[in-house]
């Protein structure tokens, strides 16, 4: 009887399977990380995120005062003054287009993360506590996934006062039942796991098997669930700022685009307009779906490219050395 | 003495990686006459599957057969073009895999993964290829018309059965079962056995029987090769090996299983740690028994009991 | 037949769903939506056009549950209001003249997507390593990182207005009468081509990268070894036995993708200014046309669910597993 009146808490500590099972986790993700600094893709992707984040925190500094403003006459093809040429109304195209990184970078980022975190809490208390909660939350997670995403962004934007914080909380609505899906099935097979067990049976309470038996071993998925999530919710800021649906008086890649066309510099050939904010957008994206491959590549090594090119049907190689 | 069916000659089979390479199997010899059953086990990962796999050249990229011979009937089977190979392959050996559950496509009917391959290799209309299949289902006992079946609707015993049936679909001389009722239970374990058994006399191939298990391997081979780290560590006839094991590994898994007939018996194992290295080519102790030496204790047969 | 039962009530629930969240949301969000819409639009209405307006909308402060049958009610006999930005036109007219341009280009363009994308995808994993698996995919993730109306606007920019070898706007030249004979349909072809282009190509890399993925899971498979060791020739094991399986995941993936797909051809349709729901979508933002944008909403999900019910049946004909219980 004394040991079932023990309290659990003292016993934790010297529990082996909780502590190998966060030890293994915690091994894991630094070794993840190690690994992903030598692929190539993963260092490609980072620098190309490292180098637009830190524009845009500089852009202030190269280009002080309201970018906004007009500097020149409408429409000027790129010059020495004007590297990316002007707009319509004369701003500077380069001065948007990096005054524009900020807002577009955090709408994104802050949207992916926030997607990620409920998918995250969704995910795993379905796949945690089970029946009946796990069937609503697919349910509502399902009917989510299914519905359109752009005509609901539209109304969503349309009736929520305009704004920042509605773009962002528009495309959380949005964008979070994919990763939740994603979380789910991942936690489920985690759930299944003997140390998982193990932590139950010494009486740890749900919320710290959640986070820390559940959750540090399935770091890799929600890394790729998060870059994901990042890329999607630039793409759809992009295209409801596009609409103009956004907030119109931000800078943003998209609202660059949108000023663009409602101008109309893309039926008078003013490429210099639209070219910069679109291929910001895409190399931003690009460099996160390259960081993604490559935790993609590191986790299922059979995803690998082989050295030589193979057939998968090939028989076996035959390289005998001859004996002489 | 008759010609061999199969001859495997210092066969070695490589894993080649970045950094280093692996040996799957080790200057592996062996041959197998017509009609004879032979018997290769070991623990899982001694390399057994990987010489299965290597005979018919399955093995795929990390791998490479880096030294040796294999000769089917004569003919050097390294030495053929894909083309070659794929002709020879089924029509002259068949394989029957471990996992009869997945061993067969999900998404289409029994009947056409019978006439997929005999069609390939006989030619033939889509309803002579039937009736061939029907003629091979009644033989494995199964009724025919579960030729419209689709895997999932059917159990593992059977599908072990259907697999084992189109192995039999081009009369090969020669058949390999790679632990064929590992993943069964035992009752349908000795069905198969006997299904199996039952087919060699009437057809009258060769088999190459692989498996950890050594009670089910004194029940149905001939001769048995003991395999260790990719090496054959003994090699003899089983009725030999049952009373006469010379070479301590044998000993330690003739231990670790009961014997299917007879009184009970303690069951010992391998020591904890017990590891044997650089092993010694095979020397002849007559009447077809080979051994490698070996360094470690050799266990007398009371002391095994 | 239980499992298209059951995906069939799955659907129903999802359309009820997104119908009372159209519903609740001018109810629920503060502000006046009608004032702001009749402030923006340069329409005169009749006084009991807008209390039809605000009862839709809910601004009359009735009371709540009799309300939302009504509004089932409405919705379910396909009345959707009145398009403001179009007014006096009833939006499910508006929609209607619409979403057959929507829906050629959505169906074309996902479909060539899809096949083409799993072939490449088959070929790549089939020979891993070979100029394919090694070009193909950076090549498509790098394209499709673009957003779909961008890329429109650099192909109108390019092949429109520098080369001016594609049409520039709408689905069909002006003056031509719709009819079925070759010329007119020679001339849909020609302006569909380039919308439907740049969305196949934002597309094509998704596609691709799942089915190879897939494949090269599949390609582990016991049945695909011993379709080998049966000596089957190469395509077809790679045909019957590897891509017919590894085609399901993709095949039920489809289902989601279609909801991305018609965003996409919504944003493509604004830049070319196709004729479709997305075109009337920029004009519906702008002049505030709630009940238009609404309506938009409402009739896109129902097809994106119809299309879902199209592709579960597809799946229950190439999984045979689905087809009992």
């Amino acid at each position: 009887m004394s040991q079932i009146t023990t309290d659990p808490l003292t016993l934790t500590p010297e529990d082996p399977a909780a502590e190998s099972a966060t030890d293994r986790a915690r091994l894991g993700a630094t070794r993840l990380l190690r690994t992903l600094l030598r692929n190539g893709k993963a260092v490609a992707g980072l620098s190309i995120i490292v180098v637009f984040i830190a524009l845009a925190l500089l852009a202030p500094v190269f280009f002080p005062g309201d970018p906004a403003r007009i500097t020149s006459a409408g429409a000027a093809a790129p010059s020495l003054e004007h590297w990316l040429g002007t707009t319509t109304k004369g701003q500077d195209v380069l001065g948007l287009t990096l005054w524009g990184a900020r807002s577009s970078l955090f709408v994104g980022f802050a949207a992916g993360i926030l997607s990620t975190v409920i998918g995250v809490l969704i995910g795993l208390s379905g796949a945690y506590f089970g029946r009946g909660l796990d069937e609503a939350l697919s349910l509502v997670t399902n009917v989510f996934l299914l519905v359109p995403g752009l005509p609901l962004l539209v109304i969503l934007a349309a009736f929520m006062p305009p704004g920042l914080g509605t773009v962002i909380v528009v495309l959380v609505i949005t964008g979070w039942a994919g990763s939740a899906r994603v979380m789910r099935s991942q936690a489920m097979s985690i759930r299944g796991k003997d140390y998982v067990a193990a932590a139950q049976v010494s009486g740890e309470r749900p919320l710290r098997i959640m986070v820390r038996e559940i959750l540090p071993n399935m770091a890799s998925v929600v890394m790729t669930t998060l870059l994901g999530c990042i890329i999607g919710s630039i793409g759809a800021q992009a295209g409801l700022e596009f609409l103009g649906l956004g907030d119109v008086n931000t800078l943003s890649w998209g609202t660059n685009l949108f000023w663009a066309t409602s101008d109309g510099s893309l039926m008078l050939g003013q490429w210099w307009i639209f070219v910069p904010s679109g291929l910001a957008i895409a190399l931003v994206a690009f460099a996160l779906a390259l960081c993604n491959y490559a935790v993609d590549e590191i986790t299922n090594p059979r995803l690998r490219r082989p050295k030589h090119a193979t057939k998968s049907t090939a028989a076996t190689t035959v390289a005998r050395k001859e004996e002489k | 003495m008759s010609v061999p069916v199969l001859e495997v000659q210092d066969l070695t089979v490589e894993y080649v990686s970045d950094e280093r390479a692996v040996r799957g199997a080790d200057r592996v010899s062996f041959t197998i006459h017509p009609g004879e059953i032979f018997g290769l086990a070991g623990e899982s990962g001694c390399g057994k599957s990987t010489i299965a796999n290597s005979i018919m050249r399955l093995l795929k990229d990390p791998a490479r057969i880096s030294n040796g011979k294999v000769l089917f009937d004569g003919t050097d089977v390294l030495g053929m073009d894909e083309a070659a190979l794929r002709a020879w392959r089924w029509n002259n050996v068949a394989m029957v895999f471990q996992s009869a559950m997945n061993s067969l496509n999900p998404v289409t009917r029994i009947g056409e993964q019978f006439i997929d391959v005999i069609r390939t290799h006989r030619g033939g209309t889509r309803a002579a290829a039937l009736h061939r299949a029907h003629e091979l289902l009644k033989m494995v006992r199964i009724d025919p018309v579960r030729l419209r079946a689709y895997p999932h609707q059917l159990s593992g015993g059977q599908r072990q059965r259907i697999v084992i049936a189109m192995a039999c679909a081009l009369n090969p001389r020669l058949l390999i079962l790679d632990e064929p009722t590992t993943a069964l239970d035992v009752v349908v374990q000795q069905e198969i056995l006997e299904q199996i058994r039952e087919l060699q006399k009437e057809l009258g191939f060769a088999i190459l029987f692989i498996t950890h298990d050594m009670s089910l391997m004194l029940e149905l081979s001939d001769r048995i090769g003991i395999m260790y780290g990719g090496r054959i560590v003994e090699l003899a006839p089983a009725t030999t090996l049952r009373h006469g094991s010379r070479h301590p590994y044998t000993q330690a898994l003739l231990g670790a299983f009961p014997p299917l007939h007879g009184p009970r018996v303690k069951l010992t194992g391998l020591a904890e740690g017990t590891k044997f290295t650089n092993i010694q080519d095979l020397e002849d102790t007559g009447e077809g028994h080979w051994v490698a030496p070996s360094d470690q204790p050799v266990l007398s047969q009371g002391e095994l009991l | 037949m239980s499992f298209l039962f059951r995906r069939l009530g799955f659907y129903l629930l999802a359309f009820w769903a997104s119908i009372t969240l159209n519903f609740l949301l001018p109810r629920l969000m503060p502000g006046d939506p009608v004032t702001r819409m009749l402030s923006r639009s340069q329409q005169r209405l009749e006084p009991q056009q807008v209390d039809a307006l605000r009862t839709m909308m809910g601004v009359d402060g009735g009371p709540l549950i009799p309300e939302y049958f009504s509004y089932l009610g409405r919705i379910l006999t396909g009345d959707f209001g009145m398009s403001i930005s179009r007014f006096p036109t009833p939006v499910s007219e508006v929609i209607a003249s619409q979403l057959p341009w929507t829906l050629l280009l959505g169906i074309t363009s996902l479909v060539i997507a899809v096949i083409l994308g799993n072939l490449l995808g088959i070929l790549a994993a089939w020979r891993r390593g070979g100029f394919l698996d090694s070009v193909a995919p950076p090549l498509l993730v790098f394209i499709g990182s673009f957003p779909y109306f961008w890329l429109a606007m650099g192909a109108l920019y390019i092949f429109g207005i520098n080369m001016g070898v594609a049409p520039m706007r709408h689905a069909f030249s002006v003056g031509l009468v719709p009819g079925f004979n070759l010329e007119f349909i020679l001339d849909v072809a020609a302006h569909l081509f380039l919308p439907a282009l740049t969305i196949v190509l934002v597309s094509l890399g998704g596609w691709m990268l799942g089915m190879r993925n897939t494949m090269i899971a599949t390609n582990s498979e016991d049945y695909i070894l011993m379709a080998e060791a049966k000596g089957l020739r190469p395509h077809r094991i790679m045909l019957n036995y590897a891509a017919r399986n590894a085609m399901l995941p993709s095949v039920t993936s489809m289902g989601m993708s279609i909801g991305f797909i018609v965003g996409g051809a919504l944003l493509t349709e604004v830049v070319f200014a196709y004729p479709g729901v997305g075109y009337q979508l920029l004009a519906a933002v702008q002049g505030l046309d709630y009940p238009l944008m609404q309506g938009m909403f409402l009739t896109i999900t129902a097809a994106v669910l119809i299309a879902n019910f199209l592709v579960d049946l597809v799946y229950v004909r190439l999984d045979p597993r689905v087809r009992k219980g």
